[in-house]
């Protein structure tokens, strides 16, 4: 039996990370928006670390912000640490890092959820979409509710044909034993989209009135007030500290001695797991030579005494994992709360999307998160933000927005799984991006807010604000590189403090700051601006400044990318048809679809001369419609 | 990548003593500026289109003159490619035409593909439907033909190196990531400066090393530039003429015949020669003559062998004498001609003269001992006396281009660590020679920086 349940614009399926952008999104740029989940209690949960952000991902945190995203805003409100990393390093790698309290982190965010005006939020298994001639057009629950919608995305995490495995167990499950989602798994294969097995695990959590801190590091959170959103202004200061400690010869020749229990060498497990997140088990056989491997210890909240053991993500059975944890400095009387596990899940191959996060077999049905074979919640948020604003801006017959490689790590992610798909769980990080001087941590404002507004995710009072900063970095910018800074003694005095060389002559206050040893502090002295400038605005000054050549390098190649981006493929194109393709290239385009000369090249298997050749295709029926004309 | 600037040589090598580099897209004005200086100073940017410039053309890192050219400024649409056109005539053969087009290269232009300015100009529409088709063959063949002589090389020595280099920097560059990625990762130390410049400095040496072998490369793509020096009269142009087996130079009883270099190829005993005929050495008034007298002396320098020629019948003069100071250090054959006339020569001054340079005698007039100095040459290359080099070692333009390029690139880096630059902004540079190195084996890029990182560090939660 089957009822009619209502109709919508954009209908969002889970509320995990990726789900709960999406569905804000969709909603706050005017769709009226569904979000149906398996259990109310689970919204925005963390399976795994209680922690936010890091390198490259914390920068996508901040795009995420920019973009009228709320990961930023609701970490702000729930974290109980927060530092700075990379801080020793150049501005392009600083990246903010918070430990969470995992339980406030999800009420805050259901709270969001539940007072947004546009969005309806529901329990309830998604089983089956709605697909008439290669269009989605709603869901049916596993309890026969039909929703019908205009567009519709997918963002169901781990939890397709989910299996938990421990030890010698195995069994069927959702991550932390929420039910897993089956049918919709098979339905997704009727429909043919071609489906991956992927693996991923989490360490034991352990009580912490059983941890003897004495024996460990304490890691405390940065003193200075920090924030992701640039629309935080009430900062948390009682922050929690986190515990360092160390594995050892003991922990390792115990784990050998139970590898014929490990599920991952019965070959009981098949998925593949990410490389980045090895378990402990594969740690100690692929690095045999190293005495030791660091442990944090991490709070998973306030109001808990559990504590995430980061670095013993296992699947080994609950009695193994007791005693590796017993041989750990501090941890030797621990009561093991909930034992380490390995989830197994399908996911969709990513290159079966546009790079709207639409996919390409069904018209109208976007996918976002784990399910496009991505792991980690910045890398599901910053997906679901662009699902949920595409899935949005169709159901209202807008234009759809596409982020480019040099536009944000947002662009850089999709971009990636698209054009390249992947073969493990895909995770961001630095090196991945080539632009990443431009994509910095510090600057995601000044280069998503403008688009954040356009679309309508942007409210007006911000938008004030950020041409106001923007005004005030380019007005001081030109201060500075109009303003002589004559050698006085006072000024080689100051130079000379610094370990600089003396100034021979008058020099522009900006040519000053670019010397290694000058802070745009030492210049301020030197030449103080009218009245104080944010502190926002000065980090930019300083960074536009000193790293003006490198910026300037990089923007050039972004340049070149853009003129490729902006040769067009159109979608109809018939790959067959077109002479001296190699035809491992011809089936690779067949395969991707790209969009631009700059996404086909970046296909591996397509190689220059196919690029060449397609150009000149292109060119050709070009030509020929004007002749035809 | 496509639209970037690309340059070329557009005469046929070797033919004719004026070669062409032509220069096509958005920057060919801003790259030709770099190393032109007109008249007065005047930049190619500013002056009107479709117009010829007289200059030199410098090289930018060292301010030495490299050639004189005339070039040509063609602002797009109304050019072959309709982009913007720079084409620089250069006077002095090969050799100069080469140097030309590695300035270009080192300073942000690429090597044009083949037939890349003829499908450039089919892109921007210069070229109608009909042709397309053709154009597209041809950048099949061209490319597959380029990619199995790339591929030949790729075998060698060449390849191993390079890939060994690359690793060198990967290892660099995956420790660079691990300190960026995994900041709480205590086991990697950080990466220093100091550490960055020692492994740095390893990686200069080692292109520097590659690109010497490029000028042995050289020797046997272009043949083993052999000059023929000698006092007027004494029958250089006779000499090349014989080796050639076709009368190419102009023999005259009068001294001073020769007046500018002339430059033939021949291919003596398996060995490639480019056989330089110069204007007899001496002092004297004529303007015309003097300056191909200076020439001489210019070609003299870069010469990989010298026939030095001496007239049997004649006695040596202070300028014999000068000739052979000026050869000292290189490789020589002595030639003493017209051994069919009278000897005036003094032998014993003759050996004393030449050391242990090889020495023939010959009479060019009957056609005797040239078989002899033939051997001559040959066996003073195949016995290894002249430096050739290593024969898979670099010898293609392209990857020279790459290998100058890279080093550009490492050295932006280097210069990047003395003046402190954060680390993780000085690995572009360093990112970017690794990827230099690796459109020489054509490998692709990021995956495996990846691979690496994983492979090197335990990594994970
Ligand atoms: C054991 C484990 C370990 C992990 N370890 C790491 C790690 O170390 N590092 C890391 O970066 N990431 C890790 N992750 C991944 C990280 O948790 C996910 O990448 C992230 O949560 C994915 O977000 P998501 O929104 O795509 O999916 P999820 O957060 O999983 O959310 C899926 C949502 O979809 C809902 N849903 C599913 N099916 C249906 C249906 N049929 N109908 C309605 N609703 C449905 C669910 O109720 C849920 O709300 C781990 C995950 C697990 C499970
Ligand atoms: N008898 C005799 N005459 C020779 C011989 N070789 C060359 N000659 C003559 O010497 C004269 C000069 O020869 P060239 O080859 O023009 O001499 P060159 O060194 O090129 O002279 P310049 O170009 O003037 O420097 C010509 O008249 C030749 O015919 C030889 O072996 N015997
Ligand atoms: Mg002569």
């Amino acid at each position: 039996m089957t009822y009619e349940a209502g109709s919508y614009d954009v209908i969002v399926v889970g509320a995990g990370h990726a789900g709960v952008e999406a569905g804000l999104a969709s909603a706050r740029l005017g769709a009226k928006t569904l979000m149906i989940t398996i259990n109310l209690d689970m919204v925005a949960f963390m399976p795994c670390n209680p922690s936010v952000g890091g390198p490259a991902k914390g920068i996508v945190v901040r795009e995420i912000d920019a973009l009228g995203g709320e990961m930023g805003k609701n970490i702000d409100k729930t974290h109980i640490q927060m530092r700075m990393l990379n801080t020793g390093k150049g501005p392009a790698v600083r990246a903010l890092r918070a430990q969470a309290d995992k339980f406030t982190y999800q009420h805050e965010m259901k709270k969001t959820l539940e007072n947004e005006p546009n969005l309806t939020l529901i329990q309830g298994m998604v089983e089956q979409l709605i697909v008439e001639e290669g269009e989605c057009k709603g869901v049916i629950t596993q309890t026969g509710a039909v929703y019908s919608s205009k567009t519709v995305v997918i963002t169901t995490g781990t939890f397709l044909r989910g299996e938990i495995i421990l030890g010698e167990l195995k069994y069927s499950s959702g991550p932390n034993n929420q039910q897993p989602s089956i049918k919709l798994s098979e339905h997704l294969q009727e429909l043919g989209f071609d489906l991956v097995r992927f693996k991923t695990g989490t360490p034991p959590r352990v009580n912490s009135h059983s941890i003897d801190y004495s024996k460990t590091e304490i890691q405390p959170g940065d003193d200075v007030p920090r924030a992701f959103s640039y629309e935080t202004t009430k900062y948390i200061t009682d922050q929690l500290p986190c515990w360092l400690t160390y594995t050892n010869e003991e922990t390792h020749t115990l784990i050998d001695n139970n590898l014929h229990r490990s599920p991952m060498y019965s070959g009981m497990i098949k998925g593949t797991g990410p490389r980045y997140c090895p378990s402990i088990e594969d740690k100690v056989v692929r690095f045999n030579d190293k005495p030791r491997h660091q442990i944090f210890l991490e709070p998973e909240g306030r109001n808990t005494q559990e504590v995430y053991v980061q670095g013993l993500s296992t699947s080994l059975p609950e009695d193994v994992q007791q005693k590796i944890l017993r041989t750990i400095p501090g941890l030797e009387n621990v009561q093991m709360m909930r034992a380490g596990y390995a989830i197994e899940y399908d996911a969709i191959v990513p290159t079966q999307l546009w790079p709207t996060l639409e996919t390409k077999k069904v018209k109208n049905l976007y996918t976002a998160g784990q399910i496009n074979g991505t792991s980690g919640y910045e890398e599901a948020a910053g997906q679901g933000l662009m699902a949920g604003m595409n899935a949005g801006l169709k159901s209202l017959d807008k234009e759809e927005v596409i982020l480019s490689r040099s536009d944000a790590y947002i662009g850089v992610l999709i971009d990636d799984l698209v054009t390249k798909g992947t073969n493990e769980p895909y995770r961001l990080l630095t090196s991945r991006a080539e632009y990443r001087l431009l994509l910095r941590h510090d600057n995601a404002d000044l280069r998503l807010t403008e688009l954040g507004h356009k679309v309508g995710l942007i409210r007006e009072e911000r938008y004030k604000k950020f041409l106001v900063k923007k005004q005030a970095i380019e007005e001081e910018k030109k201060r500075l590189q109009s303003i002589i800074i004559k050698p006085t003694s006072e000024v080689q005095e100051l130079i000379k403090s610094q370990g600089g060389s003396e100034l021979k002559d008058g020099i522009r206050a900006s040519d000053l700051l670019k010397r290694p040893e000058m802070t745009y502090e030492h210049i301020q002295k030197l030449v103080p601006a009218e009245g104080t400038l944010d502190p926002d605005v000065t980090e930019q000054v300083e960074i536009q400044i000193k790293y003006e050549g490198y910026i300037e390098k990089s923007l050039q190649q972004v340049d070149r990318l853009k003129k490729m981006e902006n040769k067009k493929i159109p979608e109809n194109i018939d790959y067959d048809a077109i002479n001296g393709l190699a035809s491992e290239a011809k089936q690779k385009l067949k395969e991707v679809r790209p969009l631009s000369i700059a996404q086909a090249s970046r296909i591996s298997g397509v190689n220059p001369a196919d690029i060449s050749i397609l150009l000149v295709y292109l060119e050709q029926g070009r030509i020929a419609r004007i002749s035809a004309e | 990548m496509e639209f970037d600037t690309i340059a070329a040589i557009s005469t046929p090598m070797g033919e004719g003593a004026i070669a062409i580099v032509r220069l096509s897209g958005d920057q060919a004005f801003e790259i030709a500026d770099r190393l032109f200086r007109g008249v007065g100073g005047k930049r190619l940017k500013d002056v009107a289109s479709h117009t010829i410039h007289y200059g030199h053309i410098i090289d930018p890192k060292t301010g030495e003159v490299a050639e004189e050219v005339m070039v040509s400024a063609m602002k797009g649409p109304k050019t072959f490619t309709k982009e913007d056109v720079i084409e620089i005539n250069c006077h002095g053969g090969l050799v100069s035409v080469n140097r030309v087009l590695q300035l270009l290269l080192n300073n942000g232009a690429r090597l044009a593909e083949p037939g890349e300015f003829t499908k450039r100009a089919f892109l921007n529409g210069r070229i109608d439907l009909s042709q397309a088709e053709a154009v597209m063959d041809l950048i099949r063949a061209k490319t597959d033909r380029a990619m199995n002589v790339a591929l030949g090389q790729m075998e060698g020595r060449l390849s191993k190196l390079i890939q060994k280099l690359r690793q060198e920097i990967l290892e660099i560059l995956a420790h660079v990531e691990v300190n960026i990625d995994y900041p709480e990762y205590d086991d990697v130390e950080e990466m220093t400066h100091h550490m960055l410049l020692e492994k740095s400095a390893y990686v200069r040496k080692e292109i520097e090393k590659l690109l010497r072998t490029s000028q042995q490369g050289k020797i046997l793509r272009e043949g083993l530039s052999t000059v023929i020096v000698g006092r007027p009269n004494v029958g250089k142009s006779s000499l090349l003429n014989s080796l050639v087996h076709e009368n190419k130079a102009i023999v005259t009883d009068i001294p001073g015949t020769t007046r500018d270099v002339i430059e033939e190829y021949v291919n003596v005993r398996g060995v490639p020669l480019r056989l330089l005929d110069t204007a007899g050495i001496r002092e004297t008034e004529d303007i015309v003559e003097r300056i191909g007298v200076q020439k001489s002396r210019q070609v003299l320098k870069e010469a990989d062998l010298i026939l030095l020629v001496l007239n049997y019948s004649d006695e040596l003069t202070a300028e014999d004498e000068n000739i052979f100071k000026a050869v000292e250090g290189m490789d020589v054959i002595v030639i003493v001609n017209k051994m069919d006339l009278e000897q005036k020569i003094d032998m014993d001054r003759v050996h004393e003269l030449s050391k242990t340079h090889k020495l023939v005698t010959t009479s060019l007039l009957e056609d005797k001992g040239v078989d002899d100095l033939e051997d001559a040459i040959a066996s003073l290359f195949f016995e290894g006396s002249i430096e050739a080099g290593d024969i898979t070692y670099v010898s293609n333009t392209r990857h020279i281009a790459l290998l100058n390029q890279a080093l550009n690139a490492i050295d932006e880096a280097m210069q990047g660590v003395e003046m402190g630059t954060p680390i993780d902004i000085v690995q572009i540079d360093l990112t970017r020679t690794w990827e230099l190195l690796g459109e020489i084996i054509g490998d692709s890029v990021h995956e495996s920086l990846i691979d690496q990182l994983f492979s090197q560090f335990c990594l994970g939660k």
